[in-house]
């Protein structure tokens, strides 16, 4: 067992910053509106959020956004693995016949 | 609620969370490998596993690790990258009102993306229990800590997961979410606000502020949206 001290101090002050945003949600949740316009924009969290995350990656190459486009149209008939499986066989067929940008 | 209506959900919450958290694997690996080249020991990686429990953050601060660790960076760096769980907690909150406070402070701890993602689906089609919730995180926890750790044993024997289209994998799990929760045209400008925001704010400020700001943008594209009509039959 090898613990350097600057790196476990470091590594539990990333624990509680990371747990400080994740507890903040449930702490203002009780006082969050359950109708009108910023119900509305907590509905949208879920797509808004995912969106966003993958967005610079559907961007990388013409490979990825090819890749997106074929898993979009797969998650609509197949379960998510199966959407999955289709996307990365379509990112790997990209990248064999698709240049860069 | 009985013991076994509880183990019958334990079990739904492993089951769901399965494929992904396999998808995980490759990432833990290359986790623990990169942790050991940057001069963390198995001990410290692993530690870092099991109490931060944030995949992205994870990656990005051990990329810039340094010895000594620079703790208020590391840790700035991790709340930087994490601020999306501000609105992942508050998006969640209303969907756990039955939950008692402990279980609530564990829920937290445990808030990584792909489990917020799945919990979010399941609220679509049903009540989350408590036995689901922490059905999905048990099964990613037990299966990122042990591919972080044998990613410090295996190190530089493993292949790259680009090579083998692995690193595709979650924008695949999050385009097929995507369009679970895009069931109506209402969802329309809120993805095309996220995507033009975070793509934008990306090309000008770098960093990982992007997703804050594609959220923040899809929700305001939400709120404008005239109120949802109660249509009828």
């Amino acid at each position: 067992m090898n613990l350097d001290p600057a790196t476990v101090m470091a590594i539990i002050a990333m624990a509680f910053a990371t747990y400080a945003t994740r507890i903040s949600g449930f702490i203002i949740g009780p006082y969050l509106p359950e109708q009108g316009r910023l119900k509305q924009a907590l509905d949208a969290v879920p797509a808004a959020v995912l969106t966003a995350v993958i967005a610079p990656t559907l961007f990388n190459s013409p490979a990825e956004l090819f890749a997106a486009v074929v898993t979009a149209i797969a998650a609509r008939r197949l379960p998510a693995l199966g959407a999955i499986a289709v996307g990365v066989c379509a990112v790997l067929l990209g990248r064999q016949f698709l240049g860069h940008w | 609620m009985s013991m076994s209506s509880v183990l019958r959900d334990v079990r739904l919450g492993v089951i769901g969370i399965l494929p992904i958290a396999l998808a995980a694997v490759p990432f833990g690996l290359l986790l623990g490998s990169e942790a050991v080249r940057r001069g963390l020991s198995p001990a410290e990686i692993s530690l870092m596993s099991m109490i931060v429990f944030a995949g992205s953050a994870q990656f990005l601060t051990v990329s810039i690790w340094s010895h000594p660790a620079p703790w208020a960076a590391l840790a700035l760096a991790a709340f930087l990258i994490n601020l999306r769980h501000v609105l992942m907690s508050a998006s969640l909150s209303p969907k756990l009102k039955h939950f008692r406070s402990s279980q609530k402070a564990l829920v937290a701890f445990l808030l990584a993306d792909e489990i917020w993602a799945l919990n979010e689906r399941r609220a679509m089609i049903h009540q989350i229990t408590p036995g689901f919730y922490f059905g999905t995180a048990l099964g990613l926890y037990v299966i990122w800590l042990a591919a972080t750790i044998a990613g410090t044993v295996l190190g530089e024997t493993l292949p790259a997961p680009e090579t083998i289209g692995f690193d595709f994998v979650f924008a695949a799990l999050f385009i097929s979410l995507v369009t679970g929760f895009a069931k109506t045209w209402r969802a329309l400008p809120v993805v095309i606000s996220s995507l033009a925001a975070s793509l934008l704010f990306k090309s000008v400020f770098g960093g990982t502020g992007f997703i804050v700001a594609g959220g923040l943008a899809g929700m305001i594209a939400a709120a404008l949206l005239p109120p949802e009509q109660k249509e009828a039959p």
